[in-house]
């Protein structure tokens, strides 16, 4: 009997003291989901709830019209250019930059000296402001006085107007964003590179893989994967993110050539002011983007099995 | 046969010189322990015999070749380093696996799926997964073949690095301190797993380690090296009892041997402080001498009060004691030498001596090993006597 009280109160006071705990936890955890919801959270879902509106920006009221910004959005052929020149855009942006960053960053290793000389070189063009870097971009890809056209001429070729054409203006900016993300990339391999241990290399040339090329795939491919995965991941965001270039240089032109989803969305919301319309186009956005990251979450904790 | 033969090896970093003109002949089946402080060159000489560095100066030959110019997988070696060195990225089997997918299977045979197209690779893999299976039961490691290294703890990685090097079926096994990073108990016993696996294999076994225990436990024959140098390449035994050198004196065995000052009279004897001890060697009078004394070799004389053994004796204080138990060390100080020395007694007689107390230290001249100046030995024909008797 007095056995049974003890136990009740010590069960009791068990439980205050969890909830005590409870309560603390929330406490310290506060400030960090308050900004959390403030800052991330409810904007995203204010983006969400005005995509199923006709609300433009500054107008007093507005009217719930269910998925008819999507309906338009999806019969619309300039939305449908700008998604698939996007996808082009990542498409040829991400591989070549992240294989020429790791051809770069083995060369840059293999080398003993300056190595830090190069790194820094190729980090130049992430710290630089990409819309002054457009302007050089711009004479360089000039028709007449461009260097791409003299270099280009020198072994017989005439350079056409790259950025005026249809045909050719999203490559240019492709060439430009490779240009721009490569040196990010090289320094990430460089990082990944310097952390596979040398002893792997020496086990590998005595089990009798000592061609450049089987080091390469018995040691420093696999040991690069989880690098390989994040920059992967990291680049196809970036590049999905891609606006300053076409803002500065093209303006989505010649003949919405260049014409990109978020490119697309500033003119919808900050020139027509169709601010409704606009947060449909930033939700289809959005859903590449968490795409990608919830894929790089999944994939990446699986693949990184080493200590 | 695979004996090993070194030859005149030199190698420098830029202008440290690591190894100079290192000659060195090992048996066939013979485990023989390169010892040193780290930074001696001990390492270095064993990815020279690898291949993994090529020496400035000075030949190699493993069994009847020379290997010189031979890539390490020509050599017919198996090497286990330090860090294991396992694919992270492969599971157990896989790493067991890879040395004999690269030396039985071309680059176009280890292609994905040509396994389908050929009976001849599915023959050699079936052949290569049933070595992976002997060595893994010989390892009793089974159950870990499918899972990664990096489930794994350390002992069991070790052991995965030992039967990735045995499966390839090498005349020598190159062992790179592959203990160390061990906890201490499983480095007593991994000690004598592998001393096993050599008997076993019947194999050519170099293995290098800063760990004296190791050396002495598993090795046929240890080579002393300092600065480059083999100093001493002889049994454990007389690495111990018989160094040629007073840094392998110094260097093994553990309490570190006493080392006294001393001066040779001139008379067949070394003067050490007053205490005169015969000496048989034909030595000037006057010159700087070390007279150094395993602590298990000295003795202590005249306690409670008992006449003295005899033996000559050095009279001091008792300023420590460590009672470890299976032995009793006592830090006499003596102050003619300004010097201490630590001399073993059975922990059973600990009461016998408190702290403080004056006592004699034996120096039984048998024992007493002598060097000169420059720290070369001095052989005394009283000791071969002595020895003979």
């Amino acid at each position: 009997m007095a056995d049974t009280t003890r136990a009740d109160t010590l069960e009791r006071s068990r439980g205050r003291l969890r909830r005590q705990q409870a309560l603390t936890a929330a406490g310290l955890a506060g400030p960090a989901t308050f900004l959390l919801f403030l800052l991330l959270l409810g904007p995203t879902t204010a983006v969400v709830a005005l995509s199923f509106t006709d609300w433009q920006f500054g107008a007093k009221s507005l009217n719930l019209i269910g998925l008819g910004n999507y309906a338009e959005m999806f019969g619309d052929r300039v939305f449908w250019r700008s998604l698939r020149n996007t996808l082009v855009y990542v498409a040829i942006t991400v591989p070549t930059s992240v294989l020429l960053g790791l051809g770069f960053a083995l060369l840059i290793e293999a080398r003993s000296s300056a190595q830090g000389f190069y790194r820094t070189v190729y980090f130049l063009p992430v710290t630089a402001t990409l819309i002054a870097m457009a302007v050089v971009w711009e004479f360089l890809f000039h028709p007449n006085i461009g260097l791409v056209n003299l270099l280009l001429g020198l072994v017989g070729i005439r350079g056409g107007h790259w950025l005026n054409n249809p045909a050719t203006a999203l490559y240019a900016l492709a060439a430009i964003g490779v240009w721009q993300s490569l040196g990010f990339n090289v320094v990430l391999f460089l990082a990944g590179l310097k952390s596979v241990p040398r002893d792997l290399y020496d086990a590998a040339a005595v089990d009798g893989a000592d061609s450049a090329w089987e080091r390469f795939r018995r040691v420093t491919w696999p040991m690069l994967g989880p690098t390989l995965m994040f920059v992967l991941v990291i680049m196809a965001i970036r590049s999905f993110q891609v606006f300053d270039t076409v803002a500065v240089l093209t303006s989505g032109g010649p003949n919405k050539s260049t014409e990109v989803l978020l490119y697309t969305m500033y003119t919808e919301g900050f020139t027509y002011f169709r601010s409704g319309y606009a947060s449909a186009i930033t939700v289809v956005f959005l859903a590449f983007v968490l795409t990608l990251t919830l894929l790089q979450a999944r994939i990446l904790d699986r693949r990184v099995h080493y200590t | 046969m695979a004996q090993v033969e070194l030859t005149g090896i030199a190698k420098s970093f830029g202008e440290v010189r690591v190894l100079r003109d290192v000659s060195l002949e090992i048996r066939d089946g013979e485990f023989v322990t390169i010892l040193g402080p780290s930074g001696c060159g001990k390492s270095t000489l064993l990815r020279i015999i690898a291949g993994l560095e090529r020496q400035d100066a000075g030949r190699i030959r493993i069994g009847a070749r020379t290997v010189d110019t031979l890539r390490p997988n020509e050599r017919d070696i198996a090497m286990v380093f330090q860090s294991y060195a396992l694919y992270p990225h492969l599971t157990v089997a896989g790493n067991l696996a890879l040395p004999l997918r690269m030396r039985l299977l071309s680059w176009q045979q280890r292609l994905p799926g040509a396994r389908w197209f050929s009976p001849h690779i599915r023959a050699v893999e079936r052949d290569i997964n049933r070595r992976v299976s002997e060595a893994a039961a010989l390892l009793q490691m089974e159950t870990l073949l499918p899972r990664k290294p990096a489930q794994l703890s350390g002992g069991q990685k070790q052991r995965v690095a030992v039967g990735r090097a045995m499966v390839r079926e090498p005349r020598v096994f190159l062992m790179d301190e592959p203990l160390s990073n061990l906890d201490a108990e499983l480095r007593v016993h991994m000690r004598a797993e592998i001393a096993q696996l050599h008997r076993r294999l019947g194999v050519t076994f170099i293995y290098v380690t800063h760990d004296q225990a190791e050396a002495m436990t598993m090795s046929d024959r240890v080579v002393v090296m300092m600065d480059g140098q083999p100093l001493q390449f002889s049994s454990p035994g007389a690495i111990y009892s018989d160094p040629v050198d007073l840094r392998v004196a110094r260097f093994v065995g553990s309490p570190r041997i006493n080392t006294l000052p001393g001066v040779t009279t001139g008379r067949r004897s070394i003067d050490l402080a007053g205490l005169e001890l015969p000496f048989d060697v034909a030595l000037a009078a006057g010159e700087r001498v070390t007279v150094a004394i395993r602590p298990a070799a000295t003795g202590v004389a005249g306690q409670h009060g008992l006449p003295g053994s005899g033996v000559p004796g050095l009279s001091g204080r008792l300023v420590h004691r460590e009672n470890l138990g299976s032995d009793l060390f006592l830090h006499a100080r003596i102050d003619a030498l300004d010097t201490t020395v630590i001399v073993r007694q059975d922990p059973s007689a600990i009461d016998a001596f408190p702290l403080g107390m004056q006592l004699q230290v034996d120096i039984p001249v048998d024992q007493a090993l002598a060097f000169n100046s420059a720290g070369a030995r001095i052989r005394s024909r009283v000791v071969a006597r002595a020895a003979a008797s």
